[in-house]
């Protein structure tokens, strides 16, 4: 049992009571028991303790939320709703990433930079209404409502890898459709060469997009692209839901990308729009650190990060300290089949 | 205050003052192990986030980040208010913050790399931050080893010179933080400040170090 101090610090009580009810919680497996705010209550934790540092302490928004999940009252938890579609047979018996992980471990900088800060800082996040309009270079622009989402296209699951750009991955059941069909829908014209994303923008809702500090220094709306070929891939996915639900709000509710050849940044979420364009449109990582992250950020266990190697990675799943997790990383993520002919063309040394 | 309570409470009194250095070491024995094991018991059994590798990499690193300031600052503070007993907790704080730091550069090695010594030994040529870091490291650990009192008499004047290097190990370190942030650069940024300003108070004492 762990060490039991008296400090009437109340998230530190409440942690440690979670502690007390899930005695050996190591004996099983990770996505029996682990619910996901016991991650939440572990860095309150770690919070009262003053060790995540001053940033950490300074970001009110994120000490207000949390503070929220340890009150007594029923916290305000975002709704998610089951969904019909079809199942992912999981030919490559892939091992899941647990839910509780999928959906507490985000980069969504427009809740907060920490990668906890969207599980607890996104809880309120309103999406009804929500408009998704498809409009630029087509003949039949048209919108969809957040009804639409989950309505207009037949739902199906796929099971995809999902590397990130920081030498993580995670394996996660999403449920949605080819963007190829709402594309199809709009007919584009022959000058859209290229399609771009953008985010929301509302910074009442979205503390990062209120202030630079809890935001990392980003302009928003996050805006991300697409060559059109890439966007019209088979593989390529609109997210409407994951393990079976609608998409929590922290992993992008209620519509979001998914390029799984791509580092993770690339698969914007929140979208509100999308627009067929001539040109290459910009892409935020890339306009804040050219030499980081580039347009096409293909998964390239050949081209690092100037600060960090991109030949392997840690593939998140159960287990902790020891869990030995550490993989090669594979060209375009492992989907070289079905994406390398694209880029037969491009030196993706340079086009990294 | 009647005299019995007096005659009570002197002994007690004097007891504490007999051992208060040893209750304050005591104290800082438990205020930076406690968290350290806690976070490597949540670690080791999936309970630190959904992450434990990163977390407790970013847990130590802060760790051995803030006790290094508060070793710093432990002089002017107890210069400018004379307290002269926190003298005495200065080297257990400042062998926290190696302890802490070896955690760190282990939970890399281990957890992180995960014995990819290829990887490991690539990362810190090849990488500034983690290359500055490393030399931050080995300034800190240098001044661990030295630290035993009978060096520091056998070192005589070299001891002094040499732990004066602890002012290069903390701008090493706050470049290192600066540096291995993707966009956020506001906190490490408040900590280079902290670091820069514990420099200033000593600036004299730099510049005649110089000469
Ligand atoms: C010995 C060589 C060292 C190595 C290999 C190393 C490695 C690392 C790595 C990999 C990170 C995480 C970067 C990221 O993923 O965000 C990091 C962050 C950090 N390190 Fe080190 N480090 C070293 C030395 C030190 C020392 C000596 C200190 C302090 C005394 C230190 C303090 C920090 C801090 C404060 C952070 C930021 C943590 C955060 O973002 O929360 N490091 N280091």
């Amino acid at each position: 049992m762990p060490f039991l101090l008296p400090i009437g610090n109340n998230k530190f009580n409440k942690a440690l009571t979670v502690l007390i009810k899930t005695p050996k919680s190591y004996l099983l497996k990770e996505n029996e028991v682990t619910p996901e705010n016991v991650y939440l209550n572990r860095r309150g934790l770690l919070k009262g303790l003053g060790f995540l540092g001053a940033g950490a302490l300074l970001s009110s928004t994120s000490t207000t939320a949390s503070a929220d999940w340890f009150s007594k009252d029923e916290p305000t938890k975002f709704k998610t709703t089951a969904l019909k579609f079809q199942t992912d047979q999981n030919t490559d018996n892939l091992i899941l990433t647990p839910e509780a992980k999928i959906t507490s471990h985000n980069n969504f900088y427009e809740f907060g930079t920490s990668k906890t800060d969207p599980v607890n800082n996104a809880q309120g996040f309103k999406i009804d209404p929500w408009k998704l309009t498809i409009s630029g270079e087509c003949d039949k622009p048209y919108t969809l409502d957040l009804d639409d989402l989950t309505k207009a296209f037949a739902l199906e699951e796929r099971i995809y890898r999902m590397r990130c750009v920081e030498a993580w991955s995670m394996v996660i059941p999403w449920v949605g459709f080819e963007l190829a069909k709402l594309l199809k829908k709009a007919q584009p014209n022959s000058r859209a060469n290229f399609v771009a994303f953008e985010t929301l923008h509302d910074p009442q809702q979205m503390p990062g997009q209120a202030s630079r500090r809890v935001g990392g220094g980003i302009n928003y709306p996050y805006v991300e692209g697409l060559r059109i070929d890439e966007a019209m891939n088979p593989l390529t996915l609109m997210s409407v839901g994951l393990y079976g639900k609608t998409l929590p709000a922290q992993n992008g509710a209620p519509i979001r990308l998914v390029v799984p050849w791509k580092y993770g940044f690339k698969s914007i979420k929140s979208i509100v729009g999308i627009k067929f364009v001539e040109q290459q449109p910009a892409a935020t990582w890339n306009i804040l650190a050219p030499n980081e992250y580039g347009f096409y950020a293909n998964v390239n266990p050949e081209v690092d990060h100037p600060r960090w190697s991109q030949a392997s990675e840690r593939r998140i799943t159960s287990g902790g300290l020891f869990a030995r997790n550490r993989i090669d990383t594979l060209p375009f993520n492992g989907y070289g089949e079905q994406v390398a002919d694209m880029y037969k063309n491009l030196n993706l040394r340079k086009n990294f | 205050m009647t005299k019995n309570t007096v005659l009570i409470r002197a002994p007690f009194k004097k007891l504490l003052a007999k051992h208060q250095v040893k209750l304050f070491k005591l104290f800082i024995h438990l205020a930076a192990l406690f968290p350290l094991i806690n976070a490597y018991y949540l670690a080791f059994t999936d309970q630190l986030g959904a992450d434990p590798v990163e977390a407790i990499l970013h847990f130590t690193g802060i760790g051995a980040f803030n006790l290094l300031l508060l070793s710093l600052a432990i002089t002017p503070i107890s210069k400018r208010f004379k307290i002269s007993i926190l003298l005495k907790i200065r080297r257990l704080v400042g062998l926290y913050s190696f302890t802490y730091a070896f955690c760190h550069l282990a939970n890399f090695l281990v957890f992180e790399v995960q014995f990819d010594w290829l990887l490991f030994i690539n990362e810190i040529i090849k990488r500034p931050y983690i290359t500055v870091g490393m030399a931050g490291f080995i300034i800190l650990l240098s001044l661990a080893v030295t630290s035993i009192s009978v060096l520091k008499k056998r070192m005589g004047k070299r001891w002094q010179k040499l732990h004066n290097w602890v002012y290069l190990a903390v701008v090493l370190v706050g470049i290192h933080f600066y540096w291995s942030v993707k966009s956020e650069i506001i906190e490490p940024s408040i900590y280079l400040f902290i670091a820069l300003v514990l420099l200033s108070v000593r600036f004299k004492k730099l510049t005649r170090f110089k000469k």
